[in-house]
């Protein structure tokens, strides 16, 4: 990691403590994870205080943890049907539980400084609850407005404080969360023009999701910590 | 005498001006506009989900589909992410190419847009004098990759392959007569590189015609100069990045301040806005040319000197040759694991940045080890700056609202993913 995102980390750590938790550098970049009752005073500071100067909010996107570290690969036995037998397939269900677990949805901002030259990740987990919330970061850099708006449509986190928080990549009238990790690829509906009612109808899909190639995950001793660390230093 | 009301005007999504599918809902006071309200997604495809549920390296492609005005530099952005989480650097060769191939694509970006901007407000000349010299730039990305579009040229730890030595050329049909043909081959019979070499000699007068048609021309300045002025302030507010941040006078490009391949080797210039208006960003773009063209001129020398691999010879991530696939068993399996499986990322997360033609093209990837990316964010420029399309064109007439269109540089495949 450079010098620069170092002395950053140092600042960080003597301003915020405890309140951000730094995530295990990976790729030279810096992250934290930042509680959400915490989110906006430390969002204000971030850009406010002269040491830090992030004027540029680069990105906001939603991550569902859902299936997070599990593949899909866990037959034992072959079967005729391709590689889809491997896979397991739950039926979907639209957000009908009360609760989340804690660390399933989270919201991942990333911050750029112009004047000083560097970057920033803030992870903020949603909680437990159903529909998952936030503080709305609009009124620190305007240009969250559209990024929560996508977060919201695409895994229906809710943004609060937000001046008008609709849906924006999906169709009208869309139902559902369609990145969330338990949204079928193929979705849930499909349209086709009626001929009788003379308009485009909505009908189930009919199509059945497959899997071309199944997530499998291998342990590479190549990648691990130790290794790569020597690798840099000799 | 009739009482005179606010009203609503639906803009697209089939208009010609719109830059494929926009839908404007604009709330006009006369033909002052008063709020405008973009809605997007009709271009939706769920880019980022689709690559969520491929292997990595099969989502090459639908990265050339985001943008697809400058292909390569979306590639560029998505293989750098995944080369920073296996930790591998590409040959400097290959750096050398990626960059000349960024800048090609650049100036291929910038000739689009200046002709369709041109044309949207009138200069209907120009659009046809910039795809002329499109053509020419396309021809090297069907040289290179077999495409004149969606490359997928750009490979985790390298490229493809090497630049061919020969371009491809014409074929007299019943509309080319062979004398015709033998005039277009005639730059075509070397090799790549001196082909577009010859473009790079002839380029800068390109510009110059450009701007003779338009730079002093009184209509295209009443059509451009203070219309949609953005402060530095508001435009570093508004997430603005590349060119419509740089037309507001904020000195910032990534190739100079965070220089990714070997943009720190290279003599270029940052050409910055003064005023942030409509002209300004104008200025900027075709002084990008300018610049881009001379990048592209310092890497054909450096092309032609060094020879070298241009992909990394890790065979757990680049597929090995046909030749060796064929007569050594070891070789054999890793093409066939390759294929079926894909290799397997370690586990973190990676934000990759590139100066995009239209601005900060960033790609977001979680991965859980797998191999497949557990998440891709798209971090796409034009979404920023089209978010901001309400505060630009705010108290200025429709007609207008054509000219700050093109002045964003929409592309709808980037916007909606």
């Amino acid at each position: 990691m450079s010098n620069s995102l170092e002395t950053l980390a140092a600042r960080i750590d003597a301003h915020f403590g405890e309140r951000m938790r730094r995530l295990p550098s990976g790729c030279g970049e810096l992250g934290y994870v930042v509680a959400r009752d915490e989110l906006l005073s430390v969002a204000t500071t971030l850009r406010d205080d002269e040491q830090f100067a992030f004027d540029q909010l680069m990105d906001v996107c939603g991550v569902d943890y859902l299936s997070y570290g599990t593949d899909e690969w866990t037959t034992l036995s072959a079967t005729g049907t391709g590689y889809s037998r491997g896979v397991e397939r739950k039926p979907v269900i639209l957000d009908e539980s009360d609760t989340f677990d804690s660390e399933r949805f989270a919201v991942v901002y990333h911050l750029l400084s112009v004047r000083k030259n560097y970057r920033i990740r803030l992870r903020v987990y949603t909680g437990t609850e159903n529909p998952p919330i936030v503080k709305s970061v609009v009124d620190i850099w305007n240009s969250a407005n559209w990024f929560e708006r996508e977060a919201f449509d695409l895994y229906g986190i809710l943004f609060e404080g937000h001046p008008d928080l609709r849906r924006i990549l999906t169709d009208y009238g869309f139902i559902g969360h369609p990145f969330r990790k338990d949204f079928p690829l193929s979705g849930n509906v499909e349209v086709r023009y009626d001929e009788k009612k003379g308009r485009v109808a909505y009908q189930p899909v009919s199509i059945e999701p497959r899997t071309l190639v199944p997530k499998v995950i291998r342990d590479d001793n190549r990648y691990s910590a130790d290794l790569k660390d020597a690798r840099k230093d000799g | 005498m009739a009482e005179i009301q606010n009203y609503t005007m639906n803009f697209g999504p089939q208009h010609p001006a719109a830059h494929g599918v926009l839908r404007l809902v604009l709330e006009m006071d006369g033909e002052v506009i008063q709020r405008a309200d973009p809605h997007v997604g009709l271009l939706h495809r769920a880019t980022e989900k689709l690559a969520e549920s491929k292997p990595y390296s099969q989502s090459i492609g639908y990265m050339d589909r985001l943008d697809y005005v400058s292909m390569m530099c979306n590639e560029h952005s998505y293989v750098l992410a995944i080369e920073k989480l296996l930790g591998i650097v590409p040959p400097v060769r290959a750096q050398y190419i990626r960059v000349m191939f960024d800048e090609i694509t650049r100036v291929l970006n910038h000739l689009m847009w200046l002709g369709a901007h041109g044309l949207d407000i009138g200069a209907m000349t120009m659009f046809l004098y910039c795809f002329r010299e499109r053509e020419d730039l396309m021809d090297c990305y069907e040289a290179v990759s077999g495409t004149r579009m969606h490359a997928t040229y750009y490979r985790p730890g390298g490229v493809f392959r090497d630049l061919p030595d020969s371009m491809p050329k014409y074929q007299p049909s019943k509309w080319r007569s062979q004398k015709k043909v033998d005039k277009l081959n005639e730059i075509r019979q070397g090799s790549l590189l001196d082909f577009i070499d010859a473009f790079t000699a002839k380029f800068p007068a390109c510009v110059d015609q450009y701007e003779t048609l338009l730079t002093d021309n009184r209509i295209w300045k009443q059509r451009t100069v203070n219309i949609a002025v953005v402060s530095p302030e508001r435009a570093l507010q508004l997430g603005f990045t590349g060119p419509m941040l740089r037309g507001s006078g904020v000195e910032w490009d990534l190739r100079k301040k965070q220089p990714y391949e070997v943009y720190d080797r290279l003599d270029f210039d940052i050409p910055v806005g003064v005023n942030g208006d409509c002209y300004d960003r104008y200025l900027v773009r075709v002084e990008e040319m300018r610049q881009s063209n001379r990048i592209i001129k310092q890497c054909v020398d450096w092309l032609r000197e060094n020879s070298g691999p241009v992909i990394v010879d890790d065979h757990k991530v680049v597929a090995p040759s046909r030749v060796e696939m064929k007569d050594d068993m070891e070789s054999l399996i890793h093409h066939f694991k390759l294929f079926t499986e894909g290799y397997c990322v370690p586990a973190g997360e990676a934000y990759a940045a590139v100066e995009h033609p239209k601005g900060e093209f960033g790609i977001y990837l979680i991965s859980d080890g797998a191999n497949k990316p557990y998440r891709v964010k798209i971090r796409a420029p034009g979404f920023a700056h089209l978010s901001a399309m309400s505060e630009m064109v705010e108290g200025h007439m429709l007609a207008d609202v054509v000219a700050v269109i093109g002045t964003q540089d929409i592309v709808f495949g980037e916007v909606d993913r």
